[in-house]
């Protein structure tokens, strides 16, 4: 059982920081809506598996990029709610520019065609 | 990070609630959406997951999670380990006599072998001896050691020294010293400083200079009280007044033969022997040295050969033949030791491996109890590396404890246990529990708790959760009984390891036992007896007759059968050699041209003390004494090498030192004077007796100052050595008795290495066959449990006894014969490293091998008969009804 959970922190690593981040940006959310929010903006296709989000939260807040505060929701419940940093920015836009990176390389990689026409 | 506990606290259910109100979440959108309670909640639970592993890996990102979770897993270890205090007592106990043993004789090796002597750079520090024909490492004669010290072009300074008695008078009751005559620099070599006061400086040692003296620390404190005026005071030994300059400290102790309790020093040119300055003698003085910085063994070896061959052609008459021997000193101090110690480390650290064995097998019996624990531990999210981190925690935490109590006991007893110890071992004083040893018991803990947790861990870590939690709760597994044979095989081969060296020892020392000496040592005493200082100056008719006094007060003492002067020699204790050639023969030209042998000065009743055969012609009476025509009684090995098949009786011969020509009238015994196990090896084994009245006067002149007596006793008397320290006072106070001891405590010491040696390869034997043997009783008596129904069928089928015995018996025997071959290709391999301390019988004895093999199959077989037996009982219909 245990390897299972492992492996998928380790796929995810980087890429779920990037969307956890990236949700962050429109306000502050908490760990259930992060993940509703991910999953409902990639028209559910990435579902993010609890065991890896909350380890990430907990991560990124320890780098001191996001902060977490205890509020009480509209359902009155007190739910623990997570906020971007200014560090948490500045980390965004990086991982931002490194993910357009990737993905040209990778589109690059898939369509080396239309890269030789474009040269 | 900080860790703060309370902090921690509030965290966990912080997380605790922040993952509960996801789920509640989770449940009101899947029940907005229509789904039921029921439904939406195990829903949500299932896509939540495994929420005990959530939070772990959660944890993790804490930062101070590793900490967190070895005091969890501390916590976790010491609840299981009181569960079980039977189990964690057993452990700990093994664990902490292997760990204690081990950390004893370390503590042993490390200050005995491995620390360096305690003198500033130790390493420059060699032993010197004159190499001769007939011995390797002979003492140096003074005028030798002089020029040696002039010529020499490596060392940075010598000193030479030997033993010496001082009869001490004038300070109280007159007593016996032990002490030494030294050369002006023999400290500086050192580089021991004095406490107080100075050392003697260079020609302070020339003969006929003023007589000086240094002191012990003990000495010092014993008699002046630690008082500093004692610089200046004289001191009366042997009746001539020395003046004290220096005290050495207490704590000096060389550790070389004869350097035990010494409390005088003084320079040797006091010494009024004539043959002091005469540069053939050898008078028992050896040297020691300090090489210069730089300065190789080797390179001193080649320069001393240099000097010695420079002195032999000045010096033809005497130095022709004569090297040197250079030795380093701690080499020379710890000599035969090193195997001894190293073969008992050996020995005990089998032990411990042992010892590591069944602890790891009961954590493996235990382990197969707590296969139900591990499996829902696992069901409840815990991973894999987290139970094995869990099962190490608590085997070191076994170990950990059974090492702090071995140290404890290592630290109280190494000392209780040297002092015990027949073996006087050198640098005693310097053992301890010093970093290197404390880092070495540290280590071996860690190992252990490795060593036997690892095993069971990785096999308990992996369960089967489907099967164990099918099987409700049994929990039986073919793989344990696997590991636990191979465990049995393992203890089963280091068990005969040990029992062939113990049974080497045995078959050593019953031959030492059996080799004849040449005496018969039983109820026979010996001691010395100085007269008093002013002997000194009675001339020898004054001393012969205080001697003769001395025979008669002793003689009639109640219980004494027999008595004899013995000067110089005692057998095994102490050798005094002469120099002669044959009458008949061409005189030598030099000292180095002639015979020597083993001499032995005594009195008429010696054969009568010591029972040494006579062989042919006669022994010494009462008539050879200073006024007959001297005699001489030799050995048989004499008579053979120098007569050959010719009669020696009636030949002459011609002792240098001791008034020329002699008359040999009898021939006697060999008497084995290098020691029960190594006469037949020495060169020089020619022994010849000389009537103690015929000694010369500047011989017996000398006597006074110290005499062995020998003497045969009616063992039914009581106290007989008190009766015989009254007559001699009674003779007068300023007669001394010194050191009584027996024979018997001289033959049995001189075999004392051997006895230890058994004695403590036997103890780690018994205890290795101890826990062998347990441990194959323990998994026979598993797998007979385990086969019970198979083996209430085949009795049902119509299977006999003997097939049934043959089962049973057969599982556990090929486990024993496993280990008895691989044991035996082991010891094949390691006797050897012990063959030094072997007598007549050789380190792959096939007797002994054969013998000790049996011996562990046989009880072996023992062991498992019990359980064979409870399968003979087994009833068919029961065991079938079974389940």
């Amino acid at each position: 059982m245990g390897p299972r959970y492992q492996n998928r922190i380790e796929l995810l690593q980087g890429t779920l920081d990037l969307l956890v981040l990236e949700t962050l940006r429109w306000g502050p959310q908490h760990g259930y809506g992060i993940s509703q929010a991910i999953r409902t903006n990639s028209g559910d296709i990435l579902q993010v598996d609890t065991g890896s989000l909350y380890p990430a939260l907990h991560r990124l807040e320890r780098q001191k990029w996001i902060t977490a505060d205890w509020k009480i929701s509209e359902n009155k419940q007190r739910v623990r709610v997570y906020r971007l940093t200014a560090g948490g920015k500045k980390q965004l836009e990086s991982e931002r520019s490194r993910w357009a990176q990737v993905s040209d390389a990778i589109a690059g990689v898939l369509n080396p065609a239309k890269r030789e026409s474009e040269a | 990070m900080t860790f703060s506990f309370w902090n921690r606290q509030k965290r966990e259910s912080e997380l605790e609630e922040e993952l509960q109100s996801h789920l509640r979440m989770a449940v009101k959108d899947r029940t907005d959406r229509g789904e039921t309670q029921d439904e939406a909640s195990g829903a949500a639970r299932r896509e939540l997951g495994n929420i005990g592993l959530i939070k772990e890996v959660t944890r993790e990102m804490w930062g101070w999670a590793s900490f967190e979770r070895l005091m969890q897993d501390l916590r976790y270890g010491l609840r299981m380990l009181r569960k079980s205090p039977g189990f964690t007592a057993i452990a700990i106990l093994t664990l902490a006599l292997g760990i204690g043993a081990n950390t004893a004789l370390f503590s042993v090796v490390n200050g005995v072998l491995f620390n360096p002597l305690p003198y500033p750079h130790p390493e420059q520090l060699v032993w010197l001896a004159e190499s001769k024909p007939n011995f390797a490492t002979g003492s140096i004669s003074f005028p030798n050691f002089l020029d040696w010290q002039k010529s020499n072009q490596t060392f940075t300074s010598m000193g030479l020294s030997r033993g010496y008695s001082y009869n001490l008078t004038g300070l109280g009751e007159a007593e016996q010293l032990r002490g030494r005559l030294i050369s002006s620099g023999f400290f500086g070599v050192l580089g021991v400083n004095p406490a107080i006061g100075r050392c003697f400086a260079p020609g302070e040692d020339a003969i006929g200079a003023a007589p000086l003296a240094m002191i012990s620390g003990g000495l010092w404190k014993r008699k002046f009280g630690g008082s500093s005026e004692v610089l200046g005071k004289s001191l009366t030994l042997n009746g001539k007044d020395y003046t004290i300059v220096g005290v050495i400290p207490a704590s000096f102790d060389l550790s070389l033969g004869g350097f035990n309790h010494i409390d005088i020093y003084v320079p040797i040119g006091q010494w009024e022997n004539p043959l002091l300055p005469k540069r053939g003698a050898g008078l028992g003085f050896h040297g020691i040295g300090r090489l210069k910085p730089g300065v190789t063994i080797e390179q001193a070896r080649a320069d001393m050969q240099g000097v010695t061959q420079g002195l032999a052609a000045a010096y033809p008459d005497t130095d022709q033949g004569i090297g040197s021997a250079v030795f380093s000193l701690k080499q020379t101090i710890v000599k035969d030791l090193r195997v001894f110690l190293l073969v008992l480390l050996a020995a005990v650290g089998l032990v411990l491996l042992i010892a590591c064995v069944n602890v790891a097998n009961l954590m493996l019996a235990r382990s197969s109890v707590r296969t139900r624990e591990f499996a829902i531990r696992t069901a409840m999210g815990a991973s894999q590396g987290r139970l094995l981190r869990q099962l190490l925690t608590e085997s070191l935490l076994l170990a950990f404890a059974g090492g702090t109590i071995g140290l404890l006991l290592a630290g109280w007893g190494t000392k209780v246990a040297i002092a015990q110890l027949p073996v006087t071992l050198p640098r005693a004083a310097e053992i301890g529990l010093d970093a290197r040893v404390l880092l070495f018991t540290l280590a071996i803990t860690l190992a252990c708790g490795i060593f036997f947790g690892l095993g069971p861990a990785l096999k308990s870590a992996r369960p089967n959760l489907h099967d164990t939690l099918k099987e409700g709760g049994r929990g039986g597994s073919g793989s344990r009984h696997r590991a636990q044979g191979v465990f049995v095989v393992v203890e089963m081969a280091m068990a005969l390891v040990l029992l062939i060296a113990a049974g080497l020892m045995i078959r050593s020392l019953s031959a030492l036992w059996r080799v004849n000496p040449g005496f018969d040592s039983h109820n026979v005493l010996t001691f010395g007896v100085a007269l008093p200082p002013a002997m000194g100056r009675a001339g020898s008719t004054g001393i012969r007759a205080a001697l003769r006094r001395v025979d008669q007060e002793l003689a009639s003492v109640p219980g004494v059968q027999s008595i004899s002067l013995s000067w110089a020699a005692t057998p095994i204790v102490t050798d005094d050699e002469d120099l002669f050639w044959i009458e008949g023969q061409p005189k030598p030209t030099s000292e180095n041209e002639m015979n020597m042998a083993l001499s032995y000065v005594v009195e008429e009743n010696y054969l009568n003390v010591m029972r040494t055969p006579l062989e042919r012609g006669r022994f010494f009476t009462v008539q050879d004494n200073e006024h007959a025509s001297r005699v001489v009684v030799v050995d048989d090995v004499f008579a053979k090498q120098y007569f050959g098949d010719q009669d020696p009786i009636g030949q002459h011969i011609f002792l240098t030192n001791k008034g020329g020509r002699a008359e040999i009238v009898g021939v006697v015994a060999h008497v084995k004077q290098w020691g029960l196990d190594s006469d037949d090896k020495e060169k020089l084994r020619a022994q010849l007796y000389f009537p103690y009245m015929q000694l010369p006067d500047e011989a017996m002149a000398l006597s006074w100052n110290g005499t062995g007596v020998m003497v045969r006793y009616d063992p039914k008397t009581p106290a007989i050595g008190e009766s015989m320290r009254a007559a001699i006072k009674s003779i007068s106070s300023e007669h001394v008795m010194t050191s009584t001891q027996t024979m018997d405590s001289i033959i049995s010491d001189s075999l004392a290495t051997q006895q230890v040696s058994l004695i403590l390869l036997g103890a780690f034997a018994a205890l290795a066959l101890g826990l062998a043997s347990s441990g194959i009783y323990g998994v026979i008596s598993y797998v007979v449990e385990q086969r019970t129904q198979e083996i209430g069928v085949r009795v049902a089928l119509g299977a006999r006894r003997i097939d049934v015995l043959r089962i049973v018996l057969g599982t556990g025997m090929s486990m024993a014969a496993l280990g008895v071959l691989i044991g035996l290709a082991a010891a094949f391999a390691l006797t050897h490293l012990m063959a030094s301390l072997l007598f007549g019988v050789s380190a792959t004895d096939p007797l002994t091998f054969a013998a000790v093999a049996i011996l562990l199959l046989g009880v072996a077989l023992a062991a498992c008969y019990i359980p064979a037996r409870r399968a003979l009982r087994v009833d068919p219909i029961a065991a079938l009804r079974y389940e």
